[in-house]
């Protein structure tokens, strides 16, 4: 009632409103700073983009044709020197697969059971002290984490220096990664699934396994995809434990395995037109898995979506 | 099968904060009973301890004892997870299971317990989809995503899931307090329903709720503010909107505060 009478009577005591709401043009000063913000955040996208475009162009260019070669897909490079051209990337393609692989099956299930302990049961001092490690372990260089398994590996229990051996490295790499994205997707599951399944009488680890994990899955899968495309470009492992070599091997156990890194590395070093071209075949060729890694990840984040 | 629940002395706590004191009261088996009272004073935690979904929040504990029937729910060899097989729970938001389909979210409670039987579960599902009146809505879509449901027609989801696994008593906190008027009137019918089968406690913000579905009304409120939330009077709901004993269940009721 008195906000009405109040409204009338100040309407009614000015005669003529000094300034009614209209829509006045754009103020002269804000335009500018406008314009400038836009012009900073426009300079800034392109400053960022440049880098990655001439990476991209340049290694299609010197490496693309290498790829079109049906070898390349089908030949390793046995026999090949650096002054011959020919061979192909199979063997390092190849190695780079198995590592993956390998690296991914041995750090998932203790990555993603890691994050479940912490966000689903941590509590207190041991929760706070494994929340701890896997930062430090987030922030060890690789070659850190390379000569610690050299150490382990070789010096302590006297192996060879095997592919296993890379991979064990890796994982030390890996498992952080995991470790921190699982986490997050796991606290965006809401607290009200999980007292949902409580209320129906199901115990605390059968709720993790078939209603939190579920509902987490796609961006459980999309984090673990982004820490392989890391892993497989990772070099330092492969240098100190797996050095390159032309043939194709499958046998993690056996002796080291070429993989896309060192092949860069290795023909990188003597400055021979055909040595190059390989050069930039290989780079092509990793940065082309790493794509279809990140775009096989959208995908399955996509399928599995959960629906809303 | 509906079966009494009797508290006595119960205290709740959260870690060394009390949060609730000394609430003593009866719940009759195939009756409904609303809490009612002021925002924080107490009722959702109350109406979780009766099936120890209150340990669930870090800190959680009670003293006193909750009956159910002759059975103590928080004596020392009793599961909390066989206690909340037995009372069944609905939450304030509707919350089916993203990942599930209608019909996996209905039988969740008896998949996830291990009970794997097709024509078990088709029937189980059909009976509580019916139970729940969602089973017209939904009969020719039960593949279809439970969260592709409408708020109501998921909260009724919610309560055929509840009542999937066959419990004894089925709690309700603030059912209605996310939906609109007709989904609303829509789950007071059903608890209307689920009243000759079921014991009931619904937590309700709105007293007219309380009025329409409650045999009895419990009416919880704080001494003052960082003080313990009570039971200030518990009775039938007609004599409580009627004739309060107490000044403050009167003065809620009346609107002249909370």
């Amino acid at each position: 009632m008195s906000t009405i009478e109040l409204e009338t009577g100040t309407r009614g005591g000015s005669p003529a409103p000094a300034a009614p709401p209209t829509l006045s043009p754009k103020s002269g000063s804000r335009a500018v700073r406008d314009n400038l913000a836009r012009i900073v955040m426009w300079g800034a996208f392109v400053i960022g983009v440049i880098p990655l475009v001439w990476i991209l162009v340049s290694t299609i260019l010197k490496g693309g044709s290498m790829l079109l070669e049906s070898q390349w897909w089908t030949n390793s490079q046995a026999g090949i020197t650096n002054r011959r051209v020919g061979g192909g990337a199979v063997h390092a393609i190849q190695g780079t697969l198995i590592h993956a692989a390998v690296t991914t099956v041995l750090s998932v299930p203790v990555g993603v059971m890691t994050a479940v302990y912490l966000v689903e049961y941590g509590r207190g001092r041991l929760a706070r002290a494994v929340s701890f490690m896997v930062d430090i372990l987030t922030g060890i260089p690789s070659i850190v984490a390379a000569l610690f398994v050299y150490a382990l590996w070789v010096t302590t229990f006297g192996f060879q220096r095997v592919a296993f051996a890379v991979c064990l490295a890796l994982v030390l790499l890996m498992i952080p990664t995991i470790v921190r994205s699982t986490e997050e997707m796991l606290k965006l599951v809401p607290n009200e699934l999980r007292e949902a399944s409580y209320a129906l009488g199901v115990p605390k680890w059968k709720t993790i396994f078939k209603v939190v994990l579920p509902t987490a899955f796609s961006g459980i899968v999309t984090g673990v995809l982004l820490g392989v495309a890391r892993v497989m470009g990772e070099t330092a492992p492969l240098l100190v434990l797996g050095p390159y070599t032309q043939v194709i091997v499958t046998d993690l156990f056996a002796t080291n395995m070429a993989t896309l890194p060192t092949m860069i590395n290795q023909s990188r070093s003597e400055n021979l037109q055909p040595a190059l071209d390989r050069v930039w075949g290989a780079a092509l060729t990793l940065i082309l898995l790493v794509f279809l890694l990140n775009l096989l990840g959208r995908f399955i984040g996509r399928f599995s979506k959960v629906k809303g | 099968m509906a079966k009494r629940i009797d508290v006595k002395d119960l205290d709740i706590y959260y870690g060394d904060f009390k949060a609730v004191e000394g609430v003593t009261m009866t719940v009759e088996p195939r009756s409904v009973t609303a809490f009612i009272g002021p925002s924080g004073c107490g009722k959702s935690t109350v109406l979780r301890t009766l099936n120890r979904m209150h340990e669930v929040i870090p800190g959680g504990r009670v003293h006193g004892s909750v009956m159910l029937d002759d059975q103590d729910l928080y004596a020392s060899s009793m599961d909390p997870v066989a206690v909340r097989r037995t009372v069944g729970m609905v939450f304030q938001r509707p919350n089916p299971f993203p990942t599930m389909s209608i019909r996996d979210n209905v039988a969740a409670g008896l998949k996830l317990n291990g009970i794997k039987k097709k024509s078990t579960l088709d029937d189980v599902v059909e009976k509580s989809l019916r139970g729940a009146n969602l089973w017209t809505e939904v009969k020719d879509r039960l593949d279809k995503p439970g969260a592709g449901l409408s708020g109501g027609q998921q909260q009724r989801l919610c309560i055929a899931r509840a009542i999937a696994v066959n419990p004894q008593v089925l709690l309700m906190d603030e059912p209605c307090s996310a939906l609109d008027p007709i989904s609303t009137l829509a789950i007071e019918d059903l608890i209307n329903d689920l009243k000759s089968e079921y014991t009931i406690v619904i937590v309700t913000h709105n007293m007219q709720q309380a009025a329409r579905v409650s045999d009895q009304t419990a009416f919880f409120n704080l001494k003052a503010t960082g003080e313990p939330g009570r039971l200030v009077e518990v009775g039938d709901t007609p004599r409580i909107f009627s004739n309060p004993t107490e000044k403050a269940t009167e003065d809620y009721i009346s609107g002249r505060f909370g």
